[in-house]
């Protein structure tokens, strides 16, 4: 009967099929492997750059570091022959201050075009706008502080009348316009994340456009908004070529913001050249790259619980 | 007709509404102009030094004179080797979060690294690769130790888009694959990386845009501030765009004007135009796509 040795013969086929383990089970099996060891890569290069910098950097810490000299004085004096100082208070003052400034120039233009682009474009105005916002973020960071230099220092040399432009508010000001652009995208993201029924039961309430921005989505969409801030605050912390070339890298307590001061993270970049491997200065700008790994961890960390928290609502 | 009327109330509702909205879009604007006069002053500046010599010649007199090439040929190189080695570990890394990875510690453990690569200093990185490549592994300074330090730091741009793209291929698809008995490898191989493809050459483009424009990784690891040849491999040293605009910004006196300028203005549009590239293409895949 031709009829049953029809039937009979695929799904024999498929009985085979699932008892022997052919090329296509193994190669299965191996990218699974593959692709897993991929995924923990992550994993292993975060603590693999901990362990390094850790590692080139401990000799100082367990050996000459005095953590009250390190974290109290403003005396950042590395090369001195005969009694070398470690302090990074200025160091700190300097991001400090830069970050701050770039905060209040960045945050409010940031957040007010988030809320343009997303509330109140439409169209092809959103589209560009979104793409420019995008093309603003790619800028180089040297490209910045090249405009630092040779743009804003000449401005406000004239427009202040100071006898130095590369200060406070020249660097504030690059990293406030580089920040602002990845600021607004989070920030985008956060405004989006809120559902549009929020927005239309406001709107059947008969609120206007900006009462719904205001009263309903601003508020929604609050941690989001504040994990943007955070990562702003992120990279200004962490940016280094931009703020080497545009603060004046003058060790200094700012008292003004037409004074030129030096950031945690120009520092290395400056002087790490012209170190030798092993010499305590060599060290110490490794524990401060231990001390900027472990300030950003923390906001980051800080930004991602402050977003999980709008998951779990 | 009294019951659509326009009350004081909804007119005055109007003109706070125009002048909020009003008051946004200046902000928005705001943001874009300074970058936007920026923009032409390099141009209008960076011009002049501009020509086909500019972009052929090696740098002589000291860096004052002569073009860019080296420095060009060398950021080749070095996205060049980056890509090779961030590209198969990202794409890997996506499929295993899209495809594979169950919702637990370890999947949250991956997320919140690729958050920290992509969030710790660029000059953590420098020393990181100083340390590891460098220094642990004994590549010295090279263009192999300069471009696995950018890899691992761009490693997150890969990661991310090509995880969106895959996610973005509808399940229905995968299932339907899996119902004709196809492995799961043998799905994500046939349907789901063809029907994602380009989204992950976006991805690649931007990293391609990003790895070409940093210069702290870079600076310690295998760029030098100047060779008079080009690198002959990867354990050799080379010269960099982004380095060689900080080098004639800041370390060599006697610098003509329009040389910088320059300088700056064929990085930024090499970064620009990948980044235009990418987008275009993103947006040209978003009008394509049936699903």
């Amino acid at each position: 009967m031709p009829a049953e040795v029809q039937t009979d013969a695929p799904s024999s086929r498929i009985v085979n099929d699932l008892n022997t383990r052919g090329l296509d089970w193994y190669m299965d099996r191996a990218v699974s492997v593959g692709v897993f060891v991929g995924g923990v890569s992550a994993i292993v290069f975060i603590v693999g750059i901990f362990i390094f910098v850790t590692r080139e950097g401990l000799d100082f810490v367990i050996g000459p570091m005095d953590a009250k000299e390190f974290f109290t004085s403003i005396n950042w004096r590395p090369t001195s022959e005969r009694n070398p100082t470690y302090g990074i208070l200025a160091l700190m003052a300097g991001t400090a201050s830069v970050t701050g400034l770039a905060m209040l120039v960045a945050v409010p233009f940031s957040l007010g075009a988030a809320i343009y682009i997303a509330e109140f474009a439409t169209g092809k105005m959103r589209e560009s706008l979104k793409v420019l916002v995008e093309l603003l973020a790619a800028i180089p960071s040297v490209v910045w502080g090249f405009v630092g230099m040779t743009i804003m220092n000449p401005l406000i040399i004239e427009f202040f009348d100071v006898p130095v432009g590369l200060s406070v508010l020249n660097a504030g000001v690059i990293l406030g316009l580089m920040a602002a652009p990845i600021m607004t995208t989070i920030a985008e993201d956060a405004l989006k994340a809120v559902p549009d029924s929020y927005r239309e039961a406001a709107e059947a309430m008969g609120a206007t456009r900006w009462q719904v921005v205001f009263k309903v989505v601003l508020p929604a969409a609050k941690s989001g908004l504040m994990a943007a801030v955070l990562l702003g605050v992120g990279r200004g912390f962490g940016e280094t070529m931009a703020v080497l070339m545009a603060s004046g890298h003058a060790i200094n307590l700012p008292t003004s913001p037409f004074d030129s001061v030096r950031a945690l993270t120009a520092t290395i970049a400056a002087e790490l050249g012209d170190t030798a491997r092993g010499s305590d200065h060599y060290g110490v700008l490794f524990t401060l790259g231990i001390f900027l790994f472990v300030v950003t961890f923390v906001i980051n960390l800080t930004a991602d619980i402050v977003v999980k928290g709008v998951g779990r609502k | 007709m009294s019951m659509f009327a326009r009350t004081p109330l909804d007119q005055q509702n109007r003109r706070v509404e125009w002048l909020v909205k009003t008051l946004f879009l200046m902000m928005t604007v705001l943001l874009i102009v300074p970058v936007a006069l920026i923009m032409s002053i390099l141009i209008y500046r960076g011009a002049p030094a501009l020509s086909l010599e500019f972009l052929t010649q090696v740098p002589t007199n000291g860096m004052t004179a002569g073009g860019i090439m080296t420095a060009l040929v060398g950021t080749i190189w070095i996205v060049t080797v980056a890509l090779i080695a961030s590209v198969p570990i990202g794409v890997a890394a996506a499929v295993y979060l899209s495809e594979y990875a169950p919702d637990n510690w370890l999947t949250r453990a991956i997320n919140l690294a690729i958050i920290n690569l992509a969030g710790v200093p660029s000059i953590v990185h420098a020393l990181f690769g100083l340390g590891a490549f460098v220094v642990f592994f004994g590549f010295g300074r090279s263009i192999l130790a300069a471009s696995l330090t950018l890899a691992v730091m761009t490693l997150p741009v890969v990661i991310v888009s090509t995880r969106e793209s895959l996610q973005a291929v509808p399940h229905a698809f995968r299932e339907a694959c899996w119902n004709m008995g196809a492995t799961r490898w043998q799905t994500i191989w046939r349907v789901v990386l063809p029907n994602s493809i380009s989204g992950i050459l976006t991805g690649v483009i931007l990293e391609v845009s990003r790895t070409a424009g940093e210069t702290a990784p870079i600076m310690f690891t295998g760029a030098a501030a100047f060779l008079p040849f080009l690198p002959q491999g990867v354990l050799d040293q080379t010269m960099a765009m982004s380095l060689h605009l900080y080098v004639v910004a800041t370390q060599v006196p006697n610098v003509p004007e329009a040389l910088p300028f320059g300088v700056a203005l064929v990085l930024i549009s090499m970064v620009l135009m990948m980044n235009a590239t990418s987008i275009a293409f993103r947006v040209y895949l978003r009008n394509k796509r049936k699903w």
